[in-house]
């Protein structure tokens, strides 16, 4: 098949991103209430609300810079407006996002008030959105594309059909020179080490089971029954019966590269090909971290129909199961129901989920994007002080 | 490239991930009753009698467990029995439990 044609934002810093939203970032939630008034304003902007950013400390804190200036850093993201309640925090974002070169503007709340921060607010997004309009799409390679993949509100259906369709595409992204992260650091429970024997190096092998150990024996720590949040009671429902299941399910959409690199929470990657990250299992959690990692596309499998989206990176929903897709269409990208009847096989499977993927990539909105699925939910690795 | 297309020959109630797994998924409501299944690698198909109602989605025993005993899906341990289970009869949590999460009983 001859390489098609595919166009992307190519950013100051190279990245190549496949949306041009100028965003509105609250470094805080006291500052929610003026960035999304902002945002109503100025339409076409995009406010990202959030419930943390207040006396958060230590890794939980970096963590927290991290992700939002990886947000604002995304290359979907042309231009970023980013408001908090004192300068200090709100400077940090700011100076963060725009060691990309794209512009940022930065405004605090404190001496100034919503009202006056609304007005000034508003005129430079204004500004950053007539200025984003004018940048137009380039030719990108597929391997330029930063994608990463989670699967959600999984069932049986999921193992068997929408995530080896997954893995397919998976594949091709890295046979092209791409880089694809996938995590869900418990749900690989009971095929742990079906990743390990994958890892590339020994020293990528330490990295992912010691990211594998500390968060499995801190959920054993607990002494917390999972049954019914890990499997979910969705997963129950649509037929998984403990966590070793689900997680060969999910490895199903992994594909069949090695391991490059086992990397920390909204990490950037550095190595081309499939990395490991250490993530939570709950859907917007996992995206907002491959987002804030740079990630422009996102693949999503799922069986019972989780309908999760995210602001800045569009999630491609694929899902094998008849009913799922007979009762939730609208959340459907890509219905791959007829691998479960034998109608036809993985290659045009994988064939039905690349074609979505490259008009996805060149513009057509997903089902999660149309539905204004913007979730957007920031990991904490311990309470604020 | 297209693949050979598996037999499309109305379809099968139940697909197995690989020979040696212990346990098949129905891909649409079956049961009980005689059923057709097949293996999702090879397409090599098969019967089974199905003991209760096993709704789309959800895992037939494909040979007799004792209780306590190893479950194979994808050729991997998936959990161990509570209890005693048929061949032809419906697994899931309630006679299926984690080997790992300790305390998910």
């Amino acid at each position: 098949m001859a390489e098609k044609r595919l166009t992307g934002y190519r950013r100051p810093d190279g990245r190549v991103g496949i949306r041009n939203h100028v965003v509105i970032l609250p470094v805080d939630d006291l500052s929610n209430a003026v960035a999304e008034s902002v945002a109503r304003a100025i339409p076409g902007t995009l406010a990202i609300p959030h419930p943390y950013g207040r006396l958060q400390f230590g890794a939980d804190l970096e963590l927290f810079f991290q992700t939002m200036i990886g947000t604002g850093a995304n290359p979907n993201v042309a231009a970023a407006v980013v408001i908090g309640i004192e300068p200090a925090w709100t400077e940090r974002i700011a100076a963060g996002i725009a060691a990309t070169g794209k512009p940022v503007a930065q405004f605090s709340i404190e001496r100034h008030g919503d009202l006056r921060v609304l007005e000034m607010a508003s005129r430079r997004a204004a500004q950053l959105l007539q200025d984003a309009s004018e940048l137009t799409r380039e030719p990108a390679g597929r391997g330029e594309l930063l994608m990463s993949i989670k699967c959600g509100e999984s069932d049986t259906t999921s193992g068997l059909g929408a995530n080896p369709a997954t893995s397919v595409a998976v594949d091709r992204h890295i046979a092209a020179g791409g880089t694809v992260i996938f995590g869900e650091t418990t749900e690989l429970t009971g095929g742990e080490h079906l990743i390990a024997e994958r890892c590339a190096t020994d020293e990528v092998r330490r990295k992912f089971q010691a990211f594998f150990g500390e968060y499995f024996a801190m959920v054993e720590r607990t002494g917390a029954n999972l049954l019914g949040s890990q499997p979910t009671q969705g997963n129950i429902r649509g037929g998984l019966s403990t966590i070793e299941e689900k997680a060969l399910g999910n490895i199903q959409k992994t594909g069949t590269a090695p391991v490059v690199d086992a990397l920390a929470p909204a990490e950037r990657p550095t190595r081309a090909g499939l990395n490991f990250m250490d993530t939570s299992c709950a859907a917007a959690e996992f995206i907002t971290l491959t987002a804030a990692a740079g990630a422009v596309i996102h693949l999503f499998p799922t069986g019972q129909g989780n309908v999760v989206g995210h602001p800045v990176e569009p999630v491609i929903k694929i899902s094998a199961n008849p009913l799922t897709v007979a009762t939730m269409s609208e959340h459907i990208d890509v219905d791959v129901s007829g691998l479960l009847q034998l109608e036809y096989g993985l290659a045009a499977a994988g064939d039905r989920l690349e074609d979505v993927i490259d008009r996805t990539v060149s513009g057509r909105l997903t089902c999660a994007e149309v539905l204004g699925h913007r979730e957007f939910a920031l990991t904490r690795l311990h309470p604020s002080a | 490239m297209p693949e050979p297309a598996p037999s499309r020959a109305s379809g099968v109630d139940f697909l197995a991930h690989r020979p040696g797994d212990d346990v098949a998924v129905a891909v649409r409501d079956t049961g009980p009753g005689p059923a057709s299944a097949a293996y999702l690698d090879s397409g090599h198909r098969f019967e089974i009698m199905a003991r209760d109602a096993i709704p789309l989605g959800h895992k037939i025993a494909l040979r007799d467990l004792a209780e306590s005993e190893d479950v194979l899906e994808y050729g991997v341990l998936i959990g161990r029995t509570r209890a005693p289970v048929a061949a032809g009869e419906l697994v899931h949590t309630h006679n299926l439990r984690s080997a790992r999460w300790q305390k998910s009983v």
